[in-house]
């Protein structure tokens, strides 16, 4: 019951959210609205026992993540105003088409009963199975996927080197 | 219990809102946000199937995307920075032709 209360809450404002950083003109309101959909679906991480997923996803998404967006956008203008015509021929037509086709085709597998959202579900949940600890993550992320561990450590590197490379290269051109 | 069906279709949504905003703004940074959306509805995605087959494996998985959407981040906006310096501009309309 708790749980149901909770999704339908957080399911709404993230949505809501969703649709913000869609439909605002300005850039703040569309990082305003990524912060709240990343808040609101940490909060369903942490109903779904993904208690180290979700406090990742504070610190790392809406903590450092959005504030490099804000920093960003302050640096590039908040009032750098987007021409809203539309330069490609009938995009908004094949969107709108491709949108509603896509809504068709859900509405048609949804209706014909027999598709299951997870075909491997196991056929009942074990909460201590997937109680997402510090430890019950680590253990997998130390054993069975240290070689892919040991790649995102390189990828970090040459991120932040190429990071560096990108900010630098103007001042030494100009 | 919420059956993860519900989780997996709020994700189906979130992901569909952030194609929308990619092929409709022409903002580079919106576009970039729109990215992240999307990244964030496959975790839900994610963490659901996982909970739903009892496999730690599914938050593994988010964790790594994470990871790997946090370096993006950091090189993405750094292009973006380094294109709005030499063109003045974020609209990615201006940016057609691939040259500096």
């Amino acid at each position: 019951m708790v749980e149901a209360v909770l999704f339908v809450l957080m399911a709404l404002g993230a949505l809501a959210g969703a649709v913000t950083v869609v439909v605002a003109r300005n850039t703040v309101y569309s990082a305003m609205g990524l912060l709240a959909t990343l808040f609101l679906v940490a909060v369903l991480y942490v109903v779904q026992l993904a208690h180290l997923v979700a406090a990742v996803q504070v610190i790392v998404y809406a903590g450092a993540v959005m504030t490099l967006f804000l920093f960003v956008i302050m640096l590039i203008g908040v009032d750098l105003s987007e021409d809203i015509d539309e330069r490609l021929p009938r995009q908004r037509l094949w969107v709108g088409g491709l949108a509603g086709l896509v809504i068709v085709l859900a509405g048609v597998v949804t209706l014909s009963g027999e598709f299951v959202w997870v075909p491997a579900a196991a056929s009942e949940t074990i909460a201590e199975a997937t109680n997402g600890t510090v430890q019950a993550i680590a253990e997998p992320l130390f054993t069975e996927w240290i070689l892919a561990f040991e790649a995102t450590a390189l990828l970090l590197t040459i991120a932040a080197a190429g990071a560096i490379a990108l900010a630098h290269f103007r001042r030494v051109r100009v | 219990m919420v059956a993860s069906g519900w989780y997996m279709g709020l994700a189906a949504a979130l992901f569909t809102i952030g194609a929308l905003g990619i092929l409709l703004r022409r903002n580079a940074l919106v576009m970039f946000m729109c990215i992240e959306l999307m990244l964030n509805a496959v975790n839900l995605t994610l963490i659901s199937a996982g909970r739903a087959m009892n496999d730690i494996n599914g938050q593994v998985a988010v964790f790594f995307i994470l990871v790997v959407a946090a370096a993006e981040v950091v090189v993405g906006l750094a292009i973006i920075v380094a294109i709005f310096r030499r063109r003045a501009t974020a609209s990615v309309d201006e940016l057609s032709e691939l040259k500096g």
